[in-house]
């Protein structure tokens, strides 16, 4: 996408197709005319009959048309049917999502991937329409390569949301149904030219992420919760929930970072949503789940925490929420962005921590069961022995 | 808030993107007009220019859903107060409220209310207000920014306190 717009190249078949104005009436679809410069709003809308498509100088706001007329009628009511979760801390950004999609009453994909890379230090957790979130995240990532190329420089993680922002701002009102948390660290630049030219390279590498081989990246951590964790309920062993990390496959960008925190560098978060929200904040829950997902980060979630904590935090809301909400569950997925980059935790299948849970519930009830016969034994010989003692 | 420029400030509440959209708009205009024309607009100017922008876009497919208040200091008019709403209306008040709140302020407001409140007294009006709203109104608001317009232009006032009493 980015390819075809700097070289100015238009597939001919398909341009005659989307571009003509002299024939619009005849054919199904028009291209807004978009006179602001900058954000280019090519891709097509359905013409809807009803509507009079004037000469309107402010295109930007002329395609929100009234629901009520031609748009197409949904075959099931449109929720965020998920659950998804970033917050920022001293380490960087966690965000966390569960794994399934929902059509209606079923589980339309149990493996689909919510958290999508953008580019090296950003990424994108998305609700709502899955399709609507898929194209606005290619969006995204084509005008955030285009600046680059265009001006030697990357677009900071507020500036893209905005940028976000504005670009679905013309799509209000329409069926359009989007909720994008931006997560990522903003770096001070040093070197453009050299930067840019590795983040050319690193961004094709990165583009597509597979379950391959876990290469030179890979570094097993083993979750430990403090005892001063107030998430520490759970007592986990640690063969149990080791995970591998992946780490991108370029580590050229890791050598000179500057890894503090200041008000130009550091951790980011937005919220973009498709209703014009957009808020910039340190804490985030979208989705159907996200009420429980709250409840569990309100309580622990604190700028001084390690990482360890944070992505047990974040597992531990992520779960809860599955749990609660018929719409979320199958997978948990994390990603830890850092002044270094983003890397991705191997995803987990939360049916195994709900057995786990289980089974323990059932041995704590046992210890229980035990200690109140044994309580009710000591009773028993006491009177025993009063009575003796009449 | 939006600062409109060194002595206006536009307070925007309603429909979730319309409000930041309207009020950027606004805002960068305004800007415009001092880079076009070397001075800044005066508050009452600014209010009918926003107005105007409201009304035209009221009749048209995407009317904006925003209620506005339009807080600026002119150096011939002194301080003025413009409360315009989503329809496009305009009205120069001593003292305005938008929204559930304004039932709960707008009497108080009207029983103290002095055209030659001294600072410390109006601050004091507005802490009875937020305390009126801690205790009646069903939202819980806990914090609110405050600021002051005078000839020097905007000033930073500490916040009011946090949660309800």
């Amino acid at each position: 996408m980015a390819l075809q717009d700097v070289c100015g190249f238009y597939d001919s078949a398909l341009y005659r197709l989307y571009s003509s104005s002299e024939d619009s009436h005849n054919s199904t679809w028009r291209e807004p005319r978009a006179k602001h410069s900058g954000v280019p709003l090519s891709f097509s809308i359905p013409h809807s009959q009803n509507t009079i498509w004037a000469n309107h100088t402010d295109a930007f706001f002329s395609l929100r048309s009234h629901p009520s007329t031609t748009s197409v009628k949904r075959p099931f009511h449109l929720s965020h049917g998920t659950t998804t979760l970033a917050f920022a801390f001293q380490g960087g950004v966690i965000a966390a999502a569960d794994s399934r999609a929902s059509a209606g009453g079923l589980v339309a994909c149990p493996e689909v991937a919510k958290i999508t890379p953008i580019h090296s230090h950003l990424v994108v957790t998305s609700s709502g329409s899955g399709a609507d979130c898929m194209l606005w995240e290619r969006i995204l990532a084509r005008e955030i390569r285009l600046y680059q190329l265009r001006h030697g420089r990357r677009l900071s993680i507020v500036s893209a949301a905005k940028l976000l922002s504005l670009m679905l701002h013309p799509f209000k009102g329409t069926d359009v149904c989007v909720a994008l948390t931006l997560c990522g660290w903003d770096r001070e630049e040093q070197g453009k030219e050299r930067e840019a030219q590795r983040a050319v390279e690193s961004k094709v590498s990165m583009a597509v992420k597979s379950n391959k081989d876990l290469s030179d990246g890979e570094k097993p951590v083993s979750f430990c919760i403090s005892a001063a964790s107030p998430v520490g309920a759970l007592s986990r062993t640690e063969s149990e929930i080791q995970r591998k990390w992946k780490d991108p496959e370029d580590q050229s960008l890791i050598s000179s970072q500057n890894t503090t925190i200041t008000q130009q560098s550091g951790p980011r978060l937005c919220y973009v949503c498709s209703d014009g929200t957009f808020l910039k904040g340190e804490l985030f829950s979208v989705g159907s789940g996200s009420p429980y997902a709250y409840s569990v980060l309100d309580g622990a979630v604190r700028w001084e925490m390690c990482t360890e904590e944070a992505v047990s935090v974040a597992r531990e809301a992520v779960y809860r929420a599955t749990h609660r909400d018929a719409y979320s569950g199958n997978n948990v997925d994390i990603f830890h962005i850092t002044a270094r980059g983003w890397r991705r935790r191997e995803r987990e299948n939360l049916r195994e921590e709900y057995y786990r849970e289980g089974q323990r519930r059932r041995e704590c009830t046992k210890v229980r069961e035990i200690e109140r016969k044994k309580q009710r034994r000591k009773c028993v010989t006491r009177t025993e022995d009063a009575e003796e003692k009449l | 808030m939006f600062k409109l420029s060194e002595k206006i400030l536009l307070l925007c509440v309603g429909e979730a993107g319309d409000t930041v959209q309207f009020a950027e708009y606004i805002q960068k205009n305004v800007q415009l007009y001092k880079m076009r024309n070397g001075y800044e607009l005066s508050p009452a100017a600014a209010a009918n220019f926003t107005r105007k922008n409201l009304a035209d876009y009221l009749r048209s497919r995407t009317p904006y859903h925003v209620n506005l208040l339009l807080a600026g200091y002119d150096e011939t008019d002194g301080p003025g107060l413009y409360y315009m709403d989503y329809l496009a209306a305009v009205a120069k008040a001593p003292f305005a409220a938008h929204g559930y709140g304004a039932f709960l302020t707008l009497s108080i407001l009207d029983r103290y209310y002095k055209p030659d409140l001294t600072r410390e007294e109006a601050v004091e009006l507005l802490k009875k207000c937020v305390e009126e709203l801690n205790k009646r109104f069903i939202l819980n608001l806990p914090s609110f920014n405050v600021r002051l317009i005078d000839k020097d232009g905007i000033h930073d006032l500490e916040k009011l306190p946090l949660g309800a009493k």
